[in-house]
């Protein structure tokens, strides 16, 4: 294994031409949250009118320290540098002073206000809003044609798509006269041709010399967008790079901080006969977003299927109405052959009840019920079971035969059933909530994404998990966002993109290049 | 809100509580002393009045009855993350239910029946006192904090249109109903000791007291012990968790609520079938709002609440004592500090968690585990 | 003049004097909602500051600095209001019931304590009170049928705080729609984080809304006992900041429909006092206490979404926290 420290990172940056100058600089900066070490000893360098690419795993701490930069978290210790002046930025109001935007993963908008209202706030140009709104215009008028930033000013936030959004929330930080721009995330939710507008907005910034920082875990854009390239593991910064000096595959492997063995042993299994089929399912969002387009596919006995697609194309939702968190609003599910009709009386007690288990997207939300103890959390939506129950009353003296051989079979560490699970690592909160749904003896198991914010060794094992299922029949569908884990475990991939399944491939024949492709509606199959 | 992650369960549960209850008495004292009398002859006055004097501690706890029943009201929905505010209508209109029973049957029925019948009216009614608000917060969206308080206000012009108009005694001229049939009654407890050759002094404690005990642990068993518990509880931290378990949101809050005024509902039988004999206007005397102290205090807990009962019953009854042994303290004081205590145990709970903590890993922490 | 008309006339005239405090409250409860805080302290901090403005009043002998002092007063409430739920992020529900029984109980017992009056205070002579304000050309306007009777009786012939009322109003909607402080207010209570990633402040925003409630609030009680009144009398608001909340929310937290609501329910209650005892036709004689309750039953009716829906400001009443 190849390890590459920060030394010698360091010295990479340093071989840049000696004329361009510094406009960030982090020095040995330490944030804790409690017991957590987000960042530990983190040095940074960023030169002034380039595009600095941050990489790491979800929970690396890169959020962190961009939050650190922009004033939002206190340091417990290091120094910054902004153009070479060690700086105090202890608030937003300070770094925005000093000249540094941000464009947050989670928009920072006023949903009910305008477009204007919102590009304005904080910098609203006079005490009155009618002559700052008039001054205020002008600028981002200006700023809007100047970057590409084509946005609509009269437009209510909350009904405009989440491009013009994020147009906004730079049109933002430009008009509060930023010189340095912090993205965090800022392609997860977008569609490819919004990405590649993005970009071209980035590269004309970086022509009138501003600085960027751009937090990602996506390598191809690093690639592509990038100058240079900072890579952090568990809070520290663990190599830095000239962009087109290294490659995605160094990266990676900084990223994981070892070689990835995603080869995973796949039973050979005679597929069987469909438990679940989807016949065309189109659902509405409360706001009235077609998010489901005409959707059919099959499950079948024994078989992994996985969908595939960036996050927010539907994905989600289509989880929600197979698990019954949803109504099903039109179109047909037959579940091991029960057949389940628009606006019929669907939930997840019923679901459960046909053979349906489910370990939801967000654990947090969903998964666990934070606050309870293990024992409590390992019988939920199972609650009402005879194995636990006796009457109206709950057995408590069974629940905890049950989780106690629970924690143990799925190595749910700490190994102790009345801990409250919300201190539990992010790897063991899911293996529990794994752990309960695959102790259903499931026909068909809902898998959505199992592995986000979860640690290498956890992750192995929720694999073999999945794969142990499956040997013993056990549909799965699985969505996931990583495309990796995808086409590793499944046995055949649908992609979705915008509500609508825009292809379908055995995973032996599948190219990641094809599914980026059809994750990103280009090409239809 | 919740407990720290850092501090162990007997500082978060055990000395922070108290801890805010005597900042809340401190304050208190300090009101007093700016008053210009001395709080600690006030706080031995009231001592002395809540246990001391004949038949003290009798009234003490008839009070501690009445907070009882309306803390675990309270309680019941915080479990579920439900602010009910309108205990003090639910004990109001459960007064009806008891009231209507008493008054149509007490003739014709033998007086335990009534009793029994009129018990359940008094949980009835408090129920749908709760229930309207629930339905309205679980099917059309209404903040459930803002419906109970406006029912609070609709049931006391209910009770006084009632009262004045309709089941007024005639040729009355306050606005009462007429006493209830003798032998219709949850009997006092000094005389039923009389009955066992006892002799206690003269109160108004009567059997509620043993209700709102035994309400109480059922309580806890309908909340820890039973699926219906599990399901409230899982509501209360998370509801889109509770979604994803299948359970049914809209109807566990509406019988929630439905229990929650239900019990409210209670504080009736033990003013109206204990003492009065018969419904008068504004016999809640804002028990209905002390329940939500007595529940903070109480942590929502059946034993806590027993405790922070027995605290504001004994302020109440020590409080009347301040009437006679003072010229510028009177039992209003007490509301005071009532006031204080929802201020320090409810809405500043937490302020000192920051400092126990340092405090705690000062002395105990390391940061090894880190 | 025609009785129903004089009737009529009489019935505005006592709307607007009932109205008046809900008025102010209404726009302070605005003014704390709108900044994502709830307000149901609203009538402790009224009931407080009519007793500190009598109190004052009384030992000053000036209903100036007896309004200074309620204003006072009642920003003091609205201060350990946001130190409970601002800077120790309590329960906003909570310590606002805190402020209602604690004002409650301090001005008997202060009361009792200073005055021995039983939780009164000494009435105050009319020098010592805001005086009705007698408008010019009286005379005059008398002569003009309809229009000038309601100049007479209704417009005129009211004490400062019931002109300083309506001007409230509409220094409300200019400052929560037209100006810079109003933009961010009303952003910190829809979204809070947007503030504070503008380099705005949300703890101090939100200190200034309740300190600006406050303000108002102290109005509406100075109005309950130096002005309408002569003098504080136990538990005087009796209800009203509940009644104040309830416009607010049927206004929909927008101060000219929650101006209209607050004549409205102040209508109610001067009509459910004029009919008392009256036999109306086909109707019969309508107990004051449906006058009393209908406030209260519309808002809920509203709240439910029966009658149009009243949305509440986005962030209200969770507090706010960077690193949670």
């Amino acid at each position: 294994m190849k390890n590459i420290e920060n030394k010698e990172g360091s010295e990479t940056i340093e071989s840049l031409p000696s004329s361009t100058k510094l406009a960030i600089e982090l020095k040995n900066i330490t944030k804790r949250f409690g017991h957590v070490v987000a960042n530990s000893d983190v040095n940074l360098k960023v030169s002034t009118g380039t595009i600095h690419g941050i990489v790491g795993e979800n929970g690396a701490g890169k959020s962190t320290l961009m939050n650190i930069l922009f004033g939002l978290y206190k340091p417990d210790s290091g120094m910054i540098f902004l153009n070479g002046q060690a700086v105090d930025v202890n608030s937003p109001e300070k770094s925005i002073a000093l000249g540094i935007g941000m464009v947050h993963q989670h928009f920072m908008l006023v949903p009910t206000f305008t477009v204007l209202e919102n590009a304005m706030l904080g910098n609203e140009g006079s005490m009155f809003l009618q002559s700052g709104e008039e001054f205020v215009l002008d600028r981002l008028r200006g700023l809007s044609e100047n970057y590409g930033l084509d946005v609509d000013f009269e437009a209510i936030i909350s009904e405009t798509p989440v491009g013009m959004q994020q147009r906004v929330e730079i049109l933002k930080a430009l008009n509060r006269g930023a010189k340095i721009l912090i993205l965090d995330e800022p392609t997860g939710v977008l569609t490819p041709q919004e990405t590649i507008g993005l970009f071209d907005i980035l590269r004309s910034l970086r022509e009138q010399g501003v600085t960027i920082v751009l937090i990602t875990h996506k390598l191809k854009e690093i690639m592509s967008i990038t100058d240079t390239v900072s890579v952090m593991r568990g809070g520290k910064v663990v190599a830095n790079f000239s962009t087109e000096k290294t490659s995605p595959e160094e990266l990676a492997e900084n990223m994981v901080g070892r070689k990835v063995l995603l080869s995973i042993k796949k039973p050979t299994l005679k597929v069987g006969n469909p438990v679940l089929e989807v016949k065309n399912v189109s659902h509405e969002s409360k706001d009235g977003v077609n998010v489901l387009k005409d959707i059919s596919f099959d499950l079948r006995q024994g078989e992994i299927l996985g969908i595939a697609g960036v996050a927010g194309n539907g994905q989600s939702e289509l989880l929600d109405i197979l698990s019954g968190i949803e109504t099903l609003q039109r179109g047909k599910i037959t579940v091991n052959d029960k057949t389940i009709l628009p606006y019929q009386d669907w939930n997840s007690k019923k679901a459960r009840e046909f053979g349906v288990a489910h370990v939801p997207e967000d654990r947090h939300k969903r998964g666990l019920v934070l606050p309870f103890y293990n024992y409590e959390n390992s019988i939920l939506g199972y609650h009402r079971n005879e194995e636990y129950s006796s009457g109206f009353l709950m057995d408590k003296r069974k629940i905890f035969n049950f989780v106690d051989d629970l924690v143990e079979n799925f190595d749910v560490r700490p190994r102790s059933s009345s801990i409250s699970s919300s201190k539990l690592s992010g790897g063991n909160q899911q293996k529990l909530v794994l752990a309960r749904e695959i102790e259903s003896n499931p026909k068909i198991l809902l898998v959505g994404q199992p592995t986000r914010g979860v640690d290498i060794g956890a992750i192995e094992r929720i694999y073999e998990d999945l794969m142990k299922l499956k040997s013993k029949g056990t549909a799965i569908l699985l969505v996931s966002v990583e495309l990796d884990e995808i086409m590793s475990l499944s046995d055949r991939i649908i992609v979705m993109n915008q509500g609508s399944i825009v292809g379908e491939t055995n995973s032996s024949d599948a190219t990641e290049l094809d599914l980026g492709k059809m994750m990103s509606g280009l090409e239809k199959v | 809100m919740s407990d720290s992650n850092i501090i162990p369960k007997w500082l978060s549960v055990g000395l922070i509580p108290l801890m805010n209850l005597f900042l809340a008495f401190c304050v208190s004292g300090l009101f007093i002393l700016f008053i210009g009398e001395n709080p600690f002859r006030a706080i031995s006055v009231m001592i002395k009045g809540a246990f001391y004097y004949p038949g003290a501690i009798g009234y003490t706890l008839y009070y501690t009855t009445n907070f009882i029943f309306t803390g675990l009201a309270v309680a019941l929905a915080f479990h579920a993350r439900l602010f009910n505010i309108g205990g003090e209508g639910q004990a109001y209109v459960g007064g009806l239910g008891v009231g209507l029973v008493c008054l149509v049957f007490d003739q014709h029925v033998v007086g335990f029946l009534v009793t029994i019948l009129a018990i359940l009216g008094s949980v009835i009614f408090g129920a749908i006192w709760g229930i309207i608000p629930g339905y309205l917060q679980a099917k059309r969206g209404s903040h459930i904090v803002i419906t109970t308080i406006m029912f609070n206000f609709i049931a006391a012009a209910l009770m006084v249109y009632l009262l004045v108009n309709v089941i007024i005694e005639p040729g009355q001229m306050s606005p009462e109903t007429r006493d209830f049939a003798s032998g219709v009654g949850l009997v006092q407890i000094h005389i039923l000791a009389k009955y066992l050759g006892l002799d206690i002094a003269m109160s108004p404690l009567n059997l509620s007291f043993i209700v709102a005990l035994t309400v109480s642990v059922g309580f806890w068993f309908l909340v820890w012990r039973t699926k219906f518990g599990y399901e409230v509880r899982s509501l209360g931290h998370s509801e889109t968790a509770a979604i994803y378990a299948g359970i049914k949101v809209s109807s566990t809050i509406i019988i929630v609520m439905a229990i929650s005024g239900g019990l409210a509902g209670l504080v009736a039988i033990n003013e109206l079938l204990g003492v009065h004999n018969k419904l008068l206007l504004g016999f809640t005397a804002g028990y209905g709002f002390t329940g939500i102290a007595v529940a903070l205090m109480g942590r929502n807990h059946p034993f806590g609440i027993f405790l922070a009962s027995l605290l504001f019953g004994a302020l109440y009854q020590g409080g009347t004592e301040l009437d006679f042994e003072f010229s510028s303290i009177t039992r209003e004081m007490v509301l005071l500090i009532q006031g204080l205590i929802i201020l320090f145990s409810g809405a500043l709970a937490y302020m000192l968690n920051p400092l126990v903590e340092r405090a705690y890993l000062k002395y105990y922490g390391n940061y090894s585990s880190a | 003049m025609p009785e129903s008309f004089q009737l009529i006339i009489s019935l505005l005239d006592s709307t607007i004097r009932i109205a008046t405090p809900l008025i102010f409250c209404a726009m302070a409860g605005i003014f704390s909602e709108r900044s994502g805080i709830i307000d149901i302290g609203l009538e402790g901090k009224m009931l407080l500051s009519a007793f500190v403005a009598a109190t004052a009043t009384f030992l000053t002998g000036s209903p100036i600095l007896g309004l200074f002092a309620a204003i006072l007063a009642s920003c003091g409430a609205s201060f350990i209001h946001g130190f409970a739920c601002i800077t120790n992020r309590g329960d906003q529900v909570i310590s606002g019931l805190a402020i209602n029984i604690l004002a409650s109980g301090l001005t008997i017992t202060l009361g009792i304590a200073l005055f021995s009056r039983g939780g009164q205070t000494p009435p105050l002579a009319s020098e010592q009170r805001f005086m009705p304000i007698e408008f010019p050309f009286l005379d005059e306007m008398s002569y003009v049928p309809v229009l000038g009777d309601l100049f007479v009786e209704v417009i005129s012939g009211h004490n400062i705080l019931v002109y300083l009322s309506v001007l409230a109003v509409f220094f409300t909607y200019y400052v929560i729609f037209k100006t810079r402080f109003g933009l961010r207010l009303r952003a910190v209570g829809e979204k809070p984080e947007a503030v504070d990633t503008a380099g705005i402040s949300v703890i101090k925003l939100r200190y200034q809304s309740i300190l600006i409630a406050g303000m108002l609030c102290g109005l509406a009680g100075a109005y309950l006992s130096i002005a309408h009144g002569a003098g504080f009398g136990r538990e005087m608001s009796a209800g009203k900041g509940y009644i104040a909340l309830a416009a607010m929310i049927f206004g929909k937290w927008n101060p000219i429909p929650t101006l209209f609501a607050c004549l409205l329910f102040g209508f109610l209650e001067a009509l459910g006092v004029r009919l008392e005892g009256v036999e109306l036709m086909w109707i019969g004689e309508v107990p004051v206490q449906v006058m009393q309750a209908l406030p209260y039953v519309l808002t809920v009716v509203l709240l439910a979404g029966f009658i149009g829906k009243a949305r509440a400001p986005g962030a209200i009443g969770v507090p706010y926290s960077k690193e949670g």
